[in-house]
């Protein structure tokens, strides 16, 4: 039995302990903003941040969190006003949309560490989230929007 | 589902022009219908043809929300929003307050839904237009006689009627139950705005409809749907295309956790069409069970007629094949000759590799066939496709086959195929009417794709004393797309030929293509832009190579090449396809083509001086009947390392609807268009698909991205010329300008996609 929290509510698991994070999100408890890409962490669709810290949620196994705390994109505000989430309305930045929920993810992981990133701290921040639809030059001027706000 | 009982409570609370079931039976025919031998062109030529009959596609509440039925698929392009704009404005309503509702698949009622070929607006701009107009017409006419004032008197303004004499004013929700019992108003009697009047057409900057769920996670994607009680479903499948299981054990799969089950699917029967390839289901309580489950099969496989199929020994049959005279598709004047009598031939040949769309939402859809009926809620460019498919399959009519389009998490032209939607229905089918949901994980999509063509183009030219080009030989060597509705089918179809191969507009008077034969070997399909990748690497690499030949400017050289400013017939090109428009509407015209050509020449500074190690290199190149040209800015460093600091993208594709949204698709068409020149290849040895995941078939990531892509949009109000497309056409020129930036940067000139290391070692 594996018990963490997502999004402040307890949650509590005892099935396969192997069973990826990003499935249980998914399939299990019906949550499905966190989106799966590769499931092998190359591709970052699936990010999370587990005790504060993006992880891809495809390589986290359920077994493993107990006592942890989650929070998805579902989570991260509660009407969608957090300043990354703005400067990507902002900018127009999705196009499908469908890599953008790990994009925010990894991004608002980016700005808690670094609130002021160089372009290259942003390449190397992001560089881990594919967007198949290329929507790359406004993700980086959606994080300098962001930046000077969060 | 969202979406569904979105759409289920919109009729319920709806009045006007209702989209409850049954109003299909008031739908009344605008066009007459068309004398038999006329031919169609554009949207009427479509399968489904196009619709304008407000009554099925808008709503308006009682609070004024005006509803909106959108027939195509959302893939990223913008639909949904550029639709809502074209509406609001033509119907005078705000566009906040109009919503945008995806239909369900049902081409006999809507018309035609497929959303491929960049044709969305292009087809559909005109009929939107209808619509709004005519449902505005009813508003108006209700307003008047309300008031009993003359029809004249009555204007639609920000959402409502307005009468300027008496200052009265009513809200479309307001008047929306009696405008619904007027009469639609006949085409020639409806009154469209002027370009002048315009509020949300043509204005940049317009918020994407779908931000706010996109960016909190609540957007429902096709893999995203949840219907309750249903299980979850890998396929494991033939390995090469064209085999078969021949036996399988499922005793170690059903001892997983959460397995519940595991099924044979039959291979297809020829043609292979869209079917799915066959194989074994595992369906599970959960995504994660179903891939453990198949992972723990034991599966024999007979590999059939392509087990030899390997990427390297067919590139050599490829180019023996463009070594060769094949089948001449399109020859005016005498080639022979000309190069006969040229003072300079020079020839060359270039290579591109099979791709995988890979879309970051992997194939994904979930079914329930239950007695007589089936009900799939997936992310498909045509639903249409989804709908044949299991009312055959299933032998239940048609009309019993629902699906509700999702979102789409990209498409690029995969998801015009419906397989992974067939074998949702095959795995609840099995599991007696349960709903299941079917994932193609990140390696089934990249090993079962329908991939982009591998192609080998061979381009010779005769030039005379003054360097003038007098004689043009292309021979195309490609499989077709066409093999997978007629198996044998080795030659490249009219519509491929017609993607850059036959018509090129260049001013030369000895020009021949050629098209020898080529075998497909596995799924070949639809990728963003299709054939005109390879046919426009080649020729605008090919153009780059005569003016180096030369010691000429490049850009110099391709507008001489293109000529003078004219118009030319597509039959005078052989081009017997112009994706799918009228001839008489659709010229190639030349001077577009320089106009891009100049204009993203001049914007990127064409000409200015470069430090040691960078150049610039320019391509152009028409398609889906819209002009591109792209000047690229490489850096090649010591180690030959490559960087991409900026790329300039001229676009003409007639007037825009959504600028913000066609600058979106180009930037995407830059990036993908690097991603595949520099990175791009599905190879196959024994058959088999040697990438797995984006560790082998590498996409590009935001570092490998230019940090400035700057998009020009030229003739942007063109509104009374026929639109041209916007989705496909930014891909074509990416891969040669930036060959030719690169050969402008280090005299290395790259004939073979991807360019990944060959750079290296470079000065
Ligand atoms: S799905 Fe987890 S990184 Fe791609
Ligand atoms: S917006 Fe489509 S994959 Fe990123």
């Amino acid at each position: 039995m594996s018990k963490f929290t997502v999004n402040g509510k307890a949650q509590s698991f005892d099935g396969d302990p192997e069973t990826p994070l990003l499935w249980y999100l998914r399939d299990i408890a019906g949550m499905t903003g966190t989106k799966f890409g590769c499931g092998r962490a190359l591709c970052g669709a699936c990010t999370v941040h587990v005790d504060g810290t993006a992880v891809r949620s495809c390589q986290v196994q359920v077994g493993d969190i107990d006592g942890q705390a989650v929070i998805t994109i579902e989570g991260l505000s509660a009407d969608g006003m957090h300043p990354v989430q703005r400067a990507w309305r902002e900018l127009n930045v999705a196009q499908c949309g469908y890599c953008q929920t790990g994009q925010i993810m990894q991004a608002v992981s980016l700005l808690k560490d670094t609130p002021k990133p160089t372009d290259q701290q942003i390449l190397d921040a992001m560089s881990g989230n594919i967007c198949r639809c290329g929507t790359y030059p406004r993700i980086r001027d959606a994080i300098k929007r962001a930046s000077g706000r969060a | 589902m969202t979406n569904t009982t979105e759409v289920a409570n919109v009729a319920r609370r709806s009045v006007l022009l209702g989209l409850a079931a049954g109003t299909f039976v008031l739908s009344v025919r605008l066009s007459p219908p068309a004398v038999a031998q006329e031919k169609k062109y554009g949207g009427d030529a479509m399968p489904g043809g196009l619709k304008d009959d407000p009554r099925l596609f808008l709503s308006i509440a009682d609070d004024g929300t005006v509803s909106l039925l959108c027939i195509r698929a959302e893939m990223g392009q913008g639909i949904r929003t550029s639709f809502g704009m074209v509406v609001a404005d033509e119907l005078e309503a705000e566009l906040g307050r109009v919503k945008v509702l995806q239909a369900p698949g049902d081409q006999a009622r809507f018309g035609n839904q497929d959303t491929d070929g960049s044709r969305s607006m292009r087809h559909h701009f005109e009929p939107l237009r209808r619509i709004a107009a005519a449902a505005r017409q009813m508003l108006e006419q209700e307003a008047a006689a309300r008031w009993g004032v003359p029809l004249t008197e009555v204007k639609a303004e920000n959402h409502g009627i307005v009468h300027a004499g008496s200052g009265r004013r009513l809200d479309f929700g307001a008047l929306a139950k009696g405008a619904a019992a007027r009469p639609v108003p006949a085409r020639d009697t409806l009154v469209f705005k002027g370009v002048s009047q315009f509020r949300y057409i043509g204005k940049d900057n317009v918020p994407l409809i779908d931000n706010l769920d996109i960016t909190t996670g609540k957007a429902v994607f096709g893999i995203d749907a949840r219907v309750d009680g249903m299980a979850y479903a890998v396929v494991a499948r033939p390995p090469v295309f064209g085999g078969k299981v021949k036996s399988f054990d499922a005793a170690k799969a059903m001892k997983v956790p959460g397995v519940l089950k595991v099924v044979a699917i039959e291979p297809p029967t020829p043609p292979v069409v869209f079917q799915p390839l066959g194989g074994v289901a595992v369906i599970a309580e959960n995504t994660f069970a179903a891939i453990k489950g198949r992972s723990q099969l034991d599966t024999q496989w007979d590999d059939g007629p392509n087990a030899s199929y390997d990427s390297v020994q067919y590139r050599k049959t490829l180019e023996a094949a463009a070594a060769k005279p094949g089948k001449v598709v399109r020859n005016d004047g005498d080639v022979d000759a000309a190069l006969a009598g040229a003072a300079k031939r020079v020839s060359a040949e270039y290579y591109l590799p099979h791709l995988a769309q890979a879309p970051m939402e992997p194939p994904s859809a979930t079914a329930r066939v239950t007695n007589g009926a089936c009900e799939v809620w997936c992310s498909v460019q045509n639903s249409e496709a989804v709908r044949t498919d299991l009312s055959k399959r299933f032998n239940v009519p048609i009309d019993k086959v629902t699906v509700h389009n999702l979102l789409l998490g990209g498409g690029f032209g995969r998801k015009s195929k419906p397989d992974f939607a067939s074998e949702a229905a095959i795995c609840s089918h099995a599991m007696g009417g349960r709903p299941v949901k079917l994932t193609f994980t990140r390696e089934d999509d990249l090993q079962h794709s329908f991939f982009h063509t591998v192609s080998v183009e061979r381009l010779e030219a005769g030039l005379d004393g003054d360097g003038k080009a007098v004689a043009w030989l292309h021979r195309t060597a490609a499989p077709t797309i066409a093999a997978i509705f007629a198996p044998g089918a080795n030659h490249e179809a009219p519509f491929e030929l017609a993607m850059g191969a036959v018509d090129t507009p260049f001013a030369i008077p000895n020009l021949r293509v050629e098209n020898p034969e080529a075998a497909a070997h596995t799924r070949v399909g639809w990728f963003r832009s299709v054939s005109n990748i390879p046919h426009a690497f080649a020729i605008q690499s090919f153009v780059a190579e005569l003016a180096a030949s030369l010691g000429r400017d490049p850009k110099d050289y391709l507008l001489e090449l293109i000529g003078p400013p004219r118009l030319i017939d597509a039959a005078a090109m052989s081009d017997a396809w112009l994706y799918g428009e009228d001839p008489k509407r659709y010229p190639f015209d030349t001077g577009r083509l320089r106009q891009v050509v100049e204009k993203a020449a001049s914007e990127a500074g064409w000409g200015r001086k470069l430090s040691q190690g960078r150049g610039l290199g320019i391509a152009a190149h028409r398609s889906f009947v819209s002009y591109t040209a792209v000047v690229a800015e490489v850096a090649v460093g010591p180690k030959g390392e490559l960087t991409i600091p900026r790329v300039d993208i001229a676009f003409d594709c007639g007037a825009v609807v959504n600028p913000d949204r066609v600058r979106s698709q180009l930037e995407g068409a830059v990036v993908q268009g690097i991603s595949l020149a520099t990175l791009g290849e599905i190879s196959f040895k024994n058959g088999r698909v040697e990438q797995a995941n984006f560790d082998g078939y590498e996409l590009t990531r935001i570092d490998g991205a230019p940090p400035e892509i700057r998009t020009h949009l030229v003739n942007t109000t063109a509104f009374d010329k026929p639109l041209g497309g916007a989705g496909e056409p930014g891909v074509p020129p990416v891969a040669p300008a930036l060959a030719n930036a690169i050969f402008a940067a280090s005299g290395k000139r790259i004939r073979s996609l991807p360019i990944r290391d060959q750079l290296a070692g470079k000065a």
